[in-house]
């Protein structure tokens, strides 16, 4: 149990319509504003993604599926960065629209193409099952604000877990074709998995004060969570891969060639139009 | 004041109101928890509240939103569940409370709102909004939402 904290503290406030609502505002510490900002980033991006499969998913509930988990990711991304923007006065807005790609803090599995839809379902496989491991820890989180988004996050990330496992199990079972995909998209996709687990000077002093949880104690959950799948799949956990990740990574603003053209397409319209609101 | 989704469910019945309450100087109170954290409804629901307690001849309304504790279908009343199946949705089978934690799920049964089998299947998890999955009926052939649990 935490104690009762207002959305309008976290996120909804402004952007909600109509008016007469007053907030308390938990304003953030800097080091608590930088770590929001990296889960909102993870959830933001990801979100995106999802979006543009809307309309080419492979059958319509896929459209609807994978649509319903982006919603889901942007609930959570709204809460994160409006809460990463007290520290600074920016808006979740602000922080969405009005960043460049070396001032976004998503690991770089986020930012990777859906590729076909087996990578789609391999990326949603490790983010869903990473972030289950990490917002189920973060119930416990000292910041209060941060607390609470993840206790309602962990419960939707579930469904998001079961989807991904479910065509996992699937697509590996079904025709040659299906399967030699996902093994492909499983290769493809492994080297990206290690970034979410480092430690780096930011968690390990977060972790000290309990507002953090250090990425690599999530690590053995985590993998035995992708073994049950693997198992039931009949797929092999790849190892021994891991991407080049250029100094510090999406967590120092350091991506990969795929998150400009994302963020474009994202971005364009606040852009065009500055101020403009519903 | 219902749900603009589900207008046969009140928000209380849906367990998004949390509490209500005027102070002496005739000031209102009301507390609102969203269902899923990307739910567009609840502005929607925030902005019905607001408008129905100005209607009753109260002018200083507060909505506050609350994150925590999070919203769980545990919280529907039983009265909501069977609005809701009367109105052809199915209410939560089981607790969330109780929802088993492992990575691989077993699925259980759900049964039909019109004809209560349970010889149904799920179309999709992901149905018409968020917080329901598509089924189908292979006894009376029709299609059904499944609220799930959360």
């Amino acid at each position: 149990m935490h104690g009762s904290v207002t959305v309008d503290e976290l996120a909804l406030a402004e952007e909600l319509a109509g008016s007469g609502i007053t907030g308390a505002g938990r304003v953030a510490s800097a080091d608590a504003a930088e770590y929001a900002m990296r889960l909102g980033d993870d959830a933001l991006v990801l979100a995106q993604q999802l979006g543009m499969w809307i309309t080419r998913a492979p059958e319509l509930e896929e459209d609807v599926a994978l649509g319903n988990i982006g919603l889901d990711l942007i609930g959570h991304a709204r809460s994160l960065l409006h809460y990463a923007g007290t520290a600074t006065g920016r808006s979740e807005d602000d922080l969405a629209y009005w960043r460049g790609e070396p001032e976004f803090r998503n690991a770089w599995l986020f930012e990777q193409p859906n590729g076909d839809f087996a990578h789609t379902i391999a990326r949603q496989l490790v983010a869903s099952l990473y972030l289950y491991e990490l917002y189920g820890a973060l119930e416990e989180s000292a910041d209060e604000t941060i607390a609470a988004i993840a206790a309602k996050s962990v419960k939707e990330v579930d469904y998001h877990r079961d989807h991904a496992v479910q065509w996992v199990l699937r697509l590996a079972g079904g025709t040659d074709e299906s399967r030699r995909r996902m093994i492909l998209a499983v290769t493809d996709t492994w080297p990206y998995v290690d970034e979410l687990f480092v430690d780096d000077e930011l968690v390990t002093r977060l972790a000290a004060d309990g507002v953090a949880v250090l990425p690599s104690t999530l690590r053995p959950a985590f993998e035995a969570a992708v073994d049950a799948v693997f198992t039931e799949a009949g797929l092999e956990r790849p190892t021994g891969r891991t991407a080049f990740i250029a100094s510090g990574g999406g967590r120092a603003g350091r991506h990969t060639e795929h998150l400009g053209p994302l963020l474009a397409e994202m971005q364009v319209l606040a852009r065009s139009h500055p101020g403009a609101s519903w | 004041m219902t749900d603009p989704e589900i207008p046969v469910l009140t928000i209380e019945d849906l367990g998004v109101l949390r509490s209500a309450s005027v102070d002496e100087t005739g000031a209102v109170r009301v507390q609102l928890t969203p269902t899923y954290s990307g739910c567009p409804a609840l502005d929607a629901m925030r902005d019905d509240v607001v408008l129905a307690l100005t209607h009753a001849g109260y002018d200083d309304v507060s909505v506050e939103l609350v994150l925590a504790p999070a919203w769980t279908t545990d919280w529907m009343s039983e009265a909501g569940k069977a609005k809701l199946r009367r109105y052809g949705i199915q209410a939560p089978t089981g607790r969330a409370a109780a929802r088993d934690a492992g990575p691989v799920r077993v699925q259980l049964a759900v049964k039909c709102p019109r004809c209560d089998s349970l010889n149904t299947r799920e179309l999709a998890r992901f149905g018409s909004t968020s917080c329901k999955a598509l089924y189908e009926c292979r006894d009376c052939l029709e299609p059904f939402d499944y609220f799930k649990v959360l």
